[in-house]
C-alpha cells in the first residue's frame, strides 16, 4: 500500500483530530513506517497492549504524522513469538520507547541490538511485564540491584560525572552521566524511570470517568493539555460533541497554562546565567497570573477544570475583563524585560550558540514541541491540524534556525504574545451555551486518540475501552519522549557548567516519560 | 544597568506577610526542643526531594521562592546538598524506583532533622497509589505510598498541589513549638 492511499484504506477515528486507524500486518506496519521517514513525518508514539483476554494475542500500536494527519497503524503480536519490527532505524526516538515496551509488556523489537531495559530499575523480575493483563498491580517485588551499563567512554584523561537521581536544585529525579575532557563533555547519557509510578497499569484499574483526574497528574505543568487530550479520546469513542464555549473554555486554559509555564521557565533562564533580577521579575508575573487563574477558575494550575465532555468551570464578563486587564500589564512588563535581556551582554553571551540543536539534527532525531520551532521543525497542531476552536483563529507559529539556548528564549517569548493574542480574539467572541455534553457510554474494544499541543509540544493520548466503559489500556504520550534524547546531542561540546542552563532551556518532563 | 535599576524601583517590594504555624499539620509532637528551634528556625536549611510526583508540587515549592513569598526572606533557604540540611521537604508518593535514594539523602543529613511530606501523595500516596479492599491506600509494583512509608514524617502538608502558604505553614510548623530542655 503506498501512504497517500491510506485515508481511503483506513477508516477515519471519530472525532476532533484527523486520524486515521488501521490494522497491519509486520511488513506493511514496516513498510509504511519507511514511507513516513521518507516523507519527512514523525513518530508521535509507540506502545502496546494485552488482548490475550479477547483471544488476540498482544499488540503493537505506533501513532505517525503525515501531511494528512495522524495514521495510527495497530500490529498483532503472538503469544508465542512476541516480537515486532524495529523501527529505531527510522525514528531515533523509537529506541526507548521500544525498550519501555519490553520492560512493562515483555514484546521485543527484532533486530534492535540494545537489549537493555529503560523504564524498569530493579523493583521487579525481568521476567514481570507489569502491563500484562495477568499481572497484578499490587504485588510487591524485593529490590534488586539495578546495573544498568551507561556506554563507556574511555581515552586519555576522559572521566565521568554522575549527577542524579537526586539534584541540586528542586527539580524532578533523573540520573546524567557526564564523561568529559578538562570542562568540556564529549558525552552524555541519561538513565531515566526513577519517577515511575505505575500510571498506565493504574488507568487499567479505573473507568472513563475516573481516569480523568489521573489523566490531569500525568505531568503537573501540563495537566490542561492531557486532561483534553484525555477528554478528546472519551468523546471520540462515546461520540460526544463538545459544546462551542466549552471548546472556546478549553482553549483559553491551554494557553494560560502555555503563558504560565513559559513566564516561569524565562525567569529560571534568567536566574541560570546570573541575572537573578529575572527570575524576581518573571516570577511576580507568573504569579499575579496563577492567583488570577486560582480565583477566577478555582485552581491555580487549572486542573481537573477540563473534563470529558466539555469544562468544569466557566468565564463570566467580569472575568473577562479581569484577564484582558492583567494581560495589558503583563505585555508592557514582558516588552521592558525582553528588552533588558536582549541588551544584556552577560545573558546573551551564556545564551548565544550554547547547546545548539541544527534543524538537520533536529529533522533526524524528531525534535519536538517549543525546542523543535527553535530548530526550524515547523510543527505546531494549533496551526497544522487545528481542532475547535483553532481551526478560526490561524495561529502564528513561532520557528527559528538558530537551536540554541537564545533561540528557545526567542520562541518563549514570541510563543506568550501569541497565546495572548489568541485569549484575547476567544473572549472577544466567546460563544454562549452549554458547558458540558455528558459522556454517553463506549462500546468495547473501541479505540480513541485525543492529540493537544500542550506547552511542551504535542501531547498524545490512546485509549482503549474495555467492557462498562472501563479503561482496558490507556498510553499518554509526552513530547519529553521525543526530547530527552536529544538533549543529549545538544551538550556535546559545550561545557559542564552550562548543563543546568541547556537543561533549563529544553524543560523536559520526568514523570510524564517515567510513567 | 539603568533599565534594570528602574524596573527594580517601580517594582517596589512585593513581599507579603508570611502565614501562621499549624500545629493540625503535625503527625508526630515536636521533638526538637525549643533552644535548639530557636537557631535553625532563624536560619534554616531545606533540602528537596522529589520522590515521585507529578511536578505539580515542585511548581508550588517553585513559587515559594518569588517575590510574594520570599521565603528566604524569613531566612529559609534551599540548599542543594542534604548533608547542609535542616529539613527535607519530599514529594510524591514514594515510588520504588527512589525509596533508596530517599533513604540516603535522609541518612546524609545531620541531627537534629525534621522531615515534611507533601501534597496528597506525600500524606497518603494520593492518586496513584491502588486503594485495597478495606479502603485504605495501599503500595504498588511501582510505589511505596505516603512518604512515612520509608522515612520518618513530622509534618505533612495535604493539598494539590498545596498552596505556597500551606508549604510555608507546614515549613514553620516543623520548626516551631517544643518544650524547652528541663534544667
Amino acid at each position: 500500500m503506498r501512504l497517500d492511499e491510506f485515508p481511503t484504506k483506513f477508516p477515519r477515528l471519530p472525532g476532533a483530530a484527523p486520524i486515521w486507524h488501521g490494522t497491519v500486518d509486520a511488513q506493511e506496519f514496516r513498510n509504511l513506517c519507511e514511507q513516513v521517514a521518507r516523507g519527512g513525518g514523525k513518530l508521535v508514539a509507540l506502545w502496546g497492549s494485552d488482548e490475550v483476554a479477547r483471544d488476540a494475542g498482544y499488540a503493537l500500536h505506533v501513532s505517525l504524522v503525515t501531511a494528512l494527519g495522524m495514521l495510527c497503524l495497530s500490529l498483532p503480536v503472538a503469544v508465542e513469538r512476541p516480537t515486532f519490527p524495529d523501527i529505531s532505524d527510522l525514528f531515533p526516538a523509537a529506541n526507548r520507547m521500544q525498550r519501555a515496551v519490553a520492560d512493562l509488556l515483555g514484546l521485543h523489537a527484532s533486530g534492535n541490538d540494545d537489549h537493555r531495559k529503560w523504564l524498569r530499575h530493579g523493583s521487579w523480575p525481568r521476567d514481570v511485564h507489569p502491563l500484562r493483563k495477568n499481572f497484578d498491580g499490587s504485588a510487591v517485588f524485593p529490590t534488586e540491584t539495578d546495573a544498568y551499563r551507561f556506554v563507556p567512554v574511555s581515552g586519555d584523561g576522559v572521566h565521568e560525572i554522575p549527577v542524579g537521581p537526586v539534584h541540586a536544585g528542586t527539580i524532578e529525579p533523573g540520573h546524567f552521566r557526564f564523561s568529559i575532557i578538562g570542562e568540556r563533555v564529549l558525552r552524555l547519557e541519561e538513565r531515566l524511570g526513577y519517577t515511575h509510578k505505575g500510571i498506565e497499569k493504574r488507568f487499567e484499574s479505573m473507568n472513563l470517568e475516573q481516569g480523568a483526574k489521573l489523566a490531569g497528574r500525568i505531568s503537573g505543568d501540563s495537566t490542561v493539555a492531557y486532561a483534553w487530550a484525555y477528554a478528546q479520546a472519551v468523546e471520540s469513542v462515546t461520540g460526544t460533541a463538545v459544546p462551542p464555549r466549552a471548546a472556546a473554555l478549553r482553549a483559553v486554559l491551554l494557553e494560560l497554562e502555555r503563558i504560565h509555564n513559559h513566564l516561569g521557565d524565562l525567569g529560571y533562564l534568567g536566574n541560570d546565567v546570573a541575572l537573578a533580577f529575572g527570575f524576581a521579575q518573571f516570577w511576580i508575573l507568573k504569579e499575579d497570573l496563577l492567583r488570577l487563574q486560582g480565583e477566577l477558575f478555582g485552581h491555580r494550575y487549572l486542573m481537573d477544570k477540563v473534563v470529558p465532555g466539555g469544562v468544569a468551570c466557566d468565564l463570566d464578563r467580569n472575568g473577562c475583563d479581569r484577564l484582558l486587564q492583567l494581560f495589558g500589564h503583563l505585555e508592557r512588563e514582558i516588552a521592558t524585560l525582553k528588552n533588558i535581556y536582549d541588551e544584556h551582554a552577560g545573558a546573551q553571551d551564556r545564551f548565544l550558540t550554547t547547546g545548539r540543536v541544527s534543524p538537520d539534527l533536529a529533522a533526524q532525531l524528531g525534535l519536538t514541541g517549543l525546542c523543535g520551532r527553535a530548530s526550524g521543525q515547523a510543527w505546531d497542531l494549533r496551526a497544522q491540524f487545528p481542532c475547535a476552536p483553532y481551526d478560526k483563529l490561524e495561529v502564528r507559529m513561532a520557528t527559528h534556525r538558530n537551536g540554541d539556548v537564545a533561540a528557545r528564549v526567542t520562541v518563549r517569548f514570541e510563543e506568550v504574545q501569541e497565546s495572548m493574542r489568541l485569549i484575547r480574539l476567544l473572549l472577544k467572541q466567546l460563544p454562549t451555551g452549554e458547558l458540558r455534553t455528558v459522556p454517553g457510554d463506549a462500546p468495547e474494544n473501541a479505540l480513541g486518540l485525543g492529540w493537544v499541543e500542550g506547552w511542551r509540544g504535542e501531547i498524545l493520548v490512546a485509549l482503549h475501552t474495555g467492557k462498562d466503559n472501563a479503561i482496558h489500556r490507556l498510553h499518554p504520550h509526552d513530547p519529553s519522549w521525543q526530547n530527552w534524547p536529544v538533549l543529549e546531542h545538544a551538550i556535546i561540546g559545550n561545557i559542564v557548567p552550562d548543563f543546568p542552563l541547556i537543561n533549563k532551556s529544553f524543560n523536559l518532563s520526568y514523570t510524564g516519560v517515567d510513567l | 544597568m539603568y533599565q534594570i535599576i528602574k524596573q527594580i524601583l517601580k517594582t517596589g517590594i512585593k513581599t507579603e506577610t508570611p502565614p501562621a504555624p499549624d500545629d493540625a499539620l503535625r503527625v508526630e509532637a515536636q521533638r526538637l526542643q525549643g533552644e535548639i528551634l530557636r537557631h535553625v528556625g532563624g536560619a534554616l536549611a531545606i533540602r528537596c526531594v522529589d520522590a515521585g510526583s507529578c511536578n505539580g508540587c515542585e511548581l508550588e515549592i517553585h513559587a515559594l521562592n518569588n517575590a510574594y513569598y520570599n521565603l528566604e526572606g524569613l531566612g529559609i533557604h534551599f540548599v542543594a546538598s542534604p548533608r547542609h540540611a535542616d529539613l527535607l521537604l519530599v514529594t510524591g508518593p514514594v515510588s520504588r524506583h527512589m525509596e533508596t535514594a530517599l533513604k540516603r539523602t535522609y541518612d546524609a543529613m545531620p541531627e537534629p532533622k525534621v522531615v515534611v511530606a507533601v501534597g496528597d501523595c506525600g500524606c497518603d500516596g494520593g492518586i496513584f497509589s491502588p486503594t485495597n479492599a478495606l479502603g485504605d491506600k495501599g503500595e504498588s509494583y511501582a510505589t511505596c505510598g505516603k512518604v512515612a512509608n520509608v522515612i520518618p514524617v513530622d509534618v505533612a502538608v495535604p493539598g494539590c498541589p498545596p498552596t505556597p502558604i500551606a508549604l510555608m505553614q507546614g515549613i514553620l510548623t516543623a520548626v516551631s513549638g517544643g518544650q524547652p530542655k528541663m534544667a
